[in-house]
């Protein structure tokens, strides 16, 4: 489903981001990408989508590459990847229903979106995307008065408005307590066992890592250190991705305690 | 045992700065005050006429309402069409300022050059230039109220968009939204209350603006205060200036409570 060819990416600055990765990732699977920040997490999950361009290799999508694609090409492809963010990039000053119907302007023309009128079934598609993520009776709240674990809900509403075939989640639970990071990881399960997406996660809690991936795939200085079924993620392998013993802080359930 | 503790102690900065700022500001005050002849004794001789002009202002002539009345409804009709016109013509003149979304330094820094060219035009000098282009009457009000608010509302409103969350733009980007659906769903719910802000705000300003325009023939209440000044028949002027202050006094209410509510 995704294939990533030989991928490398160097900043301006002559800065390695990412060296020489090559990763395929079939339907339905709960990746898992760990690693140090700065390893490469975030630029690589971009580069999916194309948020950030890289300058060696290849991506392709469900057999079209997104690397060579412009236009209304990249827009379609973008339009099958759904992304949810660490700061849930949300438009705070607008209505919850408005936000998970911006996930649905990718299937519009430009004059229909100035208009804003969407069809009534995007709106009942909207209102079952809210349904699923258990926030509906929020739909014409302002997305400023939820809370943080409210909002990211909303952003996986508006990821499944826009009927992804792909989640791509940065760090989504890095500003979120312990407890809600479990509901929102359990939302993140939930959709991809039900609806069959292929999600891939950025995450830096170890244990987190463990309990939701189905595979995991570690990051050291922009290359892959290990890819293997969550079975084999020691902690010893842990320690070679995080180049150190794992400390107190990396696991979730000690730094709640 | 006895080592002895060297405290180190930063010196204290020297106030040096401070001084030669307060000499340099009080002589250019003194050379200022001595150049234009201003002086505190002029006034004081000048306060007698003072009086005199007061006392001639008053009573107000009450019964002039009825001249002014139309020129009133003119000035603010003009200040409306002229901040709305150049409401329009901001949006697109603040887009090109604003770096974040422009992105190109090779539009973005002539568009700002050109707009604070604009904005170093005094309004009075504008409506003077369009009534030698269009002749006497409110359109060249108009048109310099135009000129004028898009000079402010540009600039307010590309500041604004430069300190917007780039958050919501990266989500519509990453839901395959184009150029134009990036800006109406990324942007525009973000600015929109205070691009609304800005234009009230302007209003007001133009309504305050409109009332002198007349005095270069370009329409409005302002035509009304040459007139009387020119025939010394001051009770008029007061009535007028009453008026005047009574007017912006409202619009300035009432558009300042419609921000608070905006914002």
């Amino acid at each position: 489903m995704i294939e990533i060819n030989n991928v490398s990416k160097t900043y301006p600055g002559g800065t390695k981001g990412l060296n020489g990765i090559n990763l395929s990732v079939a339907k339905g699977e709960f990746v898992v990408i760990v690693g140090l920040s700065g390893a490469g997490k975030s630029t690589l999950l971009r580069s999916i989508n194309r948020l950030h361009d890289i300058t060696e290799g290849d991506i392709v999508i469900s057999g079209s590459s997104i690397t060579k694609a412009t236009g209304h090409q990249l827009r379609k492809i973008r339009r099958d990847i759904g992304m949810i963010f660490q700061s849930f990039n949300l438009v705070k000053r607008t209505t919850v229903l408005r936000n998970v119907l911006a996930g649905r302007v990718g299937y519009h023309s430009t004059l229909r979106t100035i208009l804003g009128q969407f069809p009534k079934e995007d709106i009942e598609l909207a209102f079952q995307a809210l349904d699923r993520v258990n926030i509906v009776e929020k739909a014409y709240t302002r997305a400023d008065q939820l809370s943080g674990g409210q909002q990211q809900r909303v952003a996986i509403a508006r990821v499944l408005a826009q009927e992804a075939k792909i989640i791509l989640a940065d760090e989504p639970v890095a500003s979120l307590d312990p407890l809600t990071t479990k509901q929102v990881m359990d939302d993140l399960k939930r959709i991809n066992q039900e609806l069959g997406i292929t999600t891939i996660v950025n995450l830096h809690f170890i244990d987190l890592a463990r309990q939701y991936a189905t595979r995991i795939i570690g990051l050291r200085a922009g290359e892959v250190v290990f890819d293997g079924p969550v079975e084999q993620a020691t902690d010893d392998v842990f320690a070679e991705i995080y180049g150190r013993p794992i400390q107190q802080d990396e696991l979730l359930e000690e730094a709640a305690v | 045992m006895n080592t002895k503790v060297e405290l180190r102690r930063p010196k204290a900065p020297s106030r040096f700065k401070h001084y030669l700022t307060a000499i340099i500001l009080l002589l250019l005050l003194w050379g200022s005050a001595i150049q234009t002849e201003s002086s505190f004794s002029e006034l004081f001789h000048g306060l007698p006429n003072m009086l005199d002009l007061l006392r001639e202002m008053f009573p107000p002539k009450w019964s002039y309402f009825d001249n002014i009345f139309d020129a009133m409804l003119e000035t603010i009709r003009m200040a409306l069409v002229g901040t709305t016109l150049g409401a329009i013509v901001a949006i697109p003149v603040a887009l090109l300022c604003a770096s974040n979304l422009t992105k190109r330094g090779l539009i973005y820094y002539p568009a700002r050059f050109i707009l604070n060219l604009i904005r170093t035009i005094p309004d009075l000098l504008l409506a003077a230039i369009f009534v030698a282009i269009f002749g006497l009457g409110p359109l060249p009000g108009i048109f310099a109220l135009t000129v004028f608010s898009v000079g402010l509302i540009a600039k307010l409103t590309y500041e604004a968009l430069e300190t917007i969350d780039q958050g919501p733009i990266e989500a519509m980007t990453s839901v395959g939204a184009n150029y134009v659906q990036v800006f109406l769903y990324g942007v525009i719910p973000q600015i929109q209350a205070h691009f609304a802000s800005y234009v009230l705000y302007t209003f007001e300003i133009n309504v305050r603006a409109a009332a002198i325009l007349g005095l270069v023939g370009a329409g409005g209440i302002g035509h009304y205060y040459e007139i009387t000044l020119g025939f010394l028949e001051y009770d008029k002027t007061s009535m007028i200036i009453i008026f005047t202050l009574v007017i912006v006094l409202i619009i300035d209410y009432i558009s300042s409570k419609l921000r608070e509510k905006l914002l």
